[in-house]
């Protein structure tokens, strides 16, 4: 059971970890039923504040509420305070006079989730998104569920899974969320980038680095591939998108490489023939559309915890 | 005026007079009854703090501090000497600006502002500002600095530091390569990489250094390095100070105390250029600073009004106030912890810096015919830092809620009765203030 926020992956132990897993499985259920929706959160209200465009990622917010009975208003706030907008401050003491429960926040600062839920702003569960180059922890969350799913289902965690996680690291949040909650669930994460895609800081996380996908991708259980945004290239983090597809991308000829019950994932959106072929994307050892579904079991499990629902059991 | 009972920083207890502004008479103190004066009861008596970096923020910002607030701070915080940064807006890139602010703190009247003047034309590091017109000027500016922003074209650099022998003048550099930072937000290393806040790598401030200490010895010029805050600076300014190169380097009180593990819940108030550092770089600033590697101590006080830094950690300003903790700050981080002793203190926070700068009222012995600018603290007590107490207009203090030691209870400046347990002494032509 998780209580309060839910700002960083750091925040979970084990234990709330993998009970808010259970819990996802439990509706996903449910939920896969005909009739999808629960009355849990009815009465609650449950606002999408997003200052980035993340269209997925709402959308799976706001499913995973409406199927738990919650009110949920789309707060499209593009342009933050950075930008000299409505400031954060401002627009969470709107949300507050609106009475909203909880909070689901997107925003490119990183740390903005957590001012959210440190400050008097706003008394709502605040829910991290994805804050900047920091965390995505239902990301994290819902790529443990699908891990889980395939190749831990019946056992207690992750232990032993050997997990590659190829890319933008520096600036990935899903890479920070998932490095802290896979390892806590005793998996063993690789992280393989180019150096200058690494924080200088990364030798303090409890991961292995290597500069070649081709000496890992045969010894991993899961290969997650981060997405590469366009706009690295001209701050020359690598120097095109050719030679990043040829060194960091998975092809074809490193699908093949994969053991047999590996795993390829992907957060999403997809850049398709970048750091990710066409084929790759949608081979049979692909879970990315796995990913998606569970992201909403999930994040109902996340709302429910956060809001207090009803046992699961009574609901139905 | 007469001041009984002052205890000198070698522990001698003594009594002073003064007359017109200077120190007209010091005798030895027979501890008892005081009939006339101020009884200072043992408090420590010594020159008045001098700081070579404040941000007074007049013209332009005077939401976040004016050249009126800014003295009253300073005065607080047992100053009587400041230097105004010259990143105001208009800029203080001409005669005109800088003798505006120089009138405003002599009309004020609590402490010398001394204007700095600007390197180069709006801060914009292309052309060099009139320096021989600001020096010239009733302001008498000697520091020139683009702080805030730093020198970056080296052929610019170069060129300052040989015009500016022409009179006398020192440019004082904020170190930080502009590549090696953009968007930067904190200290680059464990911290910045587990909560994702873009860094600042303390590459970026040696890089320059080491460029302009060559660059100083080249052209036989005087440079001084603001605000330090890594060990690699500290062990490059080492080198060249021990090569005869004409450097000088300050460290502020919060980069002697704080580090980079606080910016971890987010909050700008932690927030400050050039970054809070490791316990590495803080240790190794303590003992720059106690051999005199570093020279001195300097401010760095930045204003900023409270929506600056009531947001999330990007939006948020650069910089923090610091007049008046300065002082407790350097006591707590140097003489508590037995790397400096009370002379140490004395010089490094008032003869070096007005040395430095040439303000030659200031930092002088307490000895017949030195300008009375002095102040007495109460090294017995500690205090407790309550940000809406500060005189400052601001409240960006890092340090709200912590007990610090020795309190600064009189500030005389050329002489006037300016602090008087620890209030200061207010004037007809400010009251309305």
């Amino acid at each position: 059971m998780i209580t309060g926020h839910l700002l960083s992956a750091a925040d979970l132990t084990k234990e709330s970890a993998l009970s808010l897993l259970s819990t996802a499985k439990e509706l996903a259920q449910i939920t896969d039923g005909p009739n999808k929706k629960l009355p849990t959160l009815r009465g609650k209200t449950v606002v999408n504040l997003f200052f980035e465009d993340s269209t997925r990622t709402r959308i799976s917010f706001e499913t995973a509420a409406k199927r738990l009975s919650a009110d949920v208003i789309n707060f499209s706030a593009k342009g933050s305070s950075v930008s000299k907008g409505e400031s954060l401050k401002d627009t969470a003491q709107t949300l507050q006079a609106m009475g909203a429960d909880a909070v689901v926040i997107r925003h490119g600062s990183s740390g903005a989730a957590k001012r959210l839920a440190d400050t008097q702003w706003i008394q709502a569960a605040v829910i991290n998104a994805g804050d900047g180059t920091h965390e995505h922890p239902t990301q994290a969350l819902l790529d443990a569920f699908t891990i889980k799913q395939h190749l831990r289902s019946t056992e207690k965690d992750l232990s032993g899974v050997k997990v590659l996680i190829v890319g933008d690291i520096l600036h990935s949040r899903v890479a920070r969320s998932n490095v802290l909650l896979l390892t806590k669930l005793g998996a063993q994460v690789t992280l393989v980038a180019p150096p200058t895609l690494l924080p200088v800081g990364v030798s303090d996380w409890p991961v292995r680095i290597s500069y070649d996908l081709d000496e890992e991708i045969s010894k991993c259980d899961v290969v997650m591939m981060l997405r590469i945004q366009l706009e690295r290239m001209n701050d020359s983090f690598f120097p095109s998108s050719q030679e990043y597809s040829k060194r960091f991308g998975l092809n074809s000829v490193r699908l093949a490489k994969l053991s047999k019950n590996a795993i390829v994932m992907h957060p999403g959106p997809m850049n398709r023939g970048l750091e990710i072929s066409a084929e790759s994307a949608d081979d049979l050892k692909s879970v990315i559309i796995d990913q998606v579904k569970n992201g909403v079991a999930i994040r109902m499990a996340v709302l429910y915890e956060l809001l207090g629902g009803a046992p699961i059991g009574e609901s139905k | 005026m007469k001041i009984s009972n002052a205890k000198l920083a070698n522990g001698n207890l003594v009594n002073i007079e003064i007359t017109n502004g200077l120190i007209s008479k010091v005798d030895n103190a027979i501890a008892g009854a005081v009939s006339d004066g101020i009884d200072a009861k043992s408090k420590l008596l010594i020159p008045g703090l001098v700081d070579l970096h404040t941000h007074l923020r007049e013209p332009g910002r005077e939401d976040a501090e004016t050249v009126l607030t800014g003295s009253r701070s300073a005065v607080a915080g047992g100053y009587t000497a400041v230097s105004a940064m010259a990143n105001t807006n208009p800029v203080a890139d001409n005669a005109g600006v800088v003798e505006q602010i120089y009138r405003l703190g002599k009309s004020a009247g609590l402490v010398d502002v001394n204007p700095i003047g600007a390197v180069t034309k709006g801060l914009l590091g292309e052309q060099l500002a009139e320096m021989g017109a600001m020096a010239d000027s009733i302001a008498r500016v000697r520091i020139f600095s683009d702080d805030g922003k730093c020198v970056f074209d080296p052929l610019i650099m170069r060129r300052a530091l040989e015009y500016v022998k022409t009179f006398n003048g020192i440019i004082a550099q904020h170190a930080q390569e502009p590549r090696l930072t953009v968007n930067a937000q904190m200290n680059e290393g464990i911290i910045s990489a587990r909560i994702g806040l873009p860094g600042w790598p303390a590459i970026a401030e040696e890089a320059i250094i080491a460029r302009d200490i060559l660059l100083a010895e080249h052209v036989q010029s005087r440079l001084h390095i603001c605000h330090v805050t890594t060990a690699g600076g500290v062990e490059l300014i080492r080198w060249a100070k021990q090569r005869g190169i004409q450097v000088t380097a300050e460290v502020t009180p919060h980069h002697l105390l704080l580090t980079d593990e606080l910016v971890e819940n987010y909050d700008p108030i932690y927030k400050v250029n050039p970054p809070l550092r490791t316990q590495k770089d803080v240790q190794a600033l303590r003992e720059g600073l106690a051999e005199g590697v570093i020279d001195i101590v300097a401010t760095d006080h930045a204003p900023h009004p409270s929506e600056d830094k009531d947001c999330e950690f990007q939006a948020g300003a650069f910089g923090m106030v610091g007049l008046e903790t300065a002082f407790s700050v350097v006591v707590k981080t140097m003489i508590e912890t037995k790397f400096m002793n009370w002379s140490d203190l004395i010089d490094r926070m008032s003869i070096a810096p007005a040395r430095i700068a040439g303000y030659t009222n200031h930092g002088n012995q307490i000895a017949v015919g030195s300008s009375a600018n002095l102040i007495l603290v109460d090294v017995d007590r500690n205090w407790h830092v309550d940000r809406d107490k500060l005189k400052s207009k601001s409240k960006n203090t890092p340090f709200n809620g912590m007990e610090l030691p020795s309190v600064i209870t009189d500030v005389f400046h050329n002489g006037e009765h300016v602090l008087q347990n620890s209030q200061i002494v207010e004037k007809k032509s400010n009251s309305n203030e």
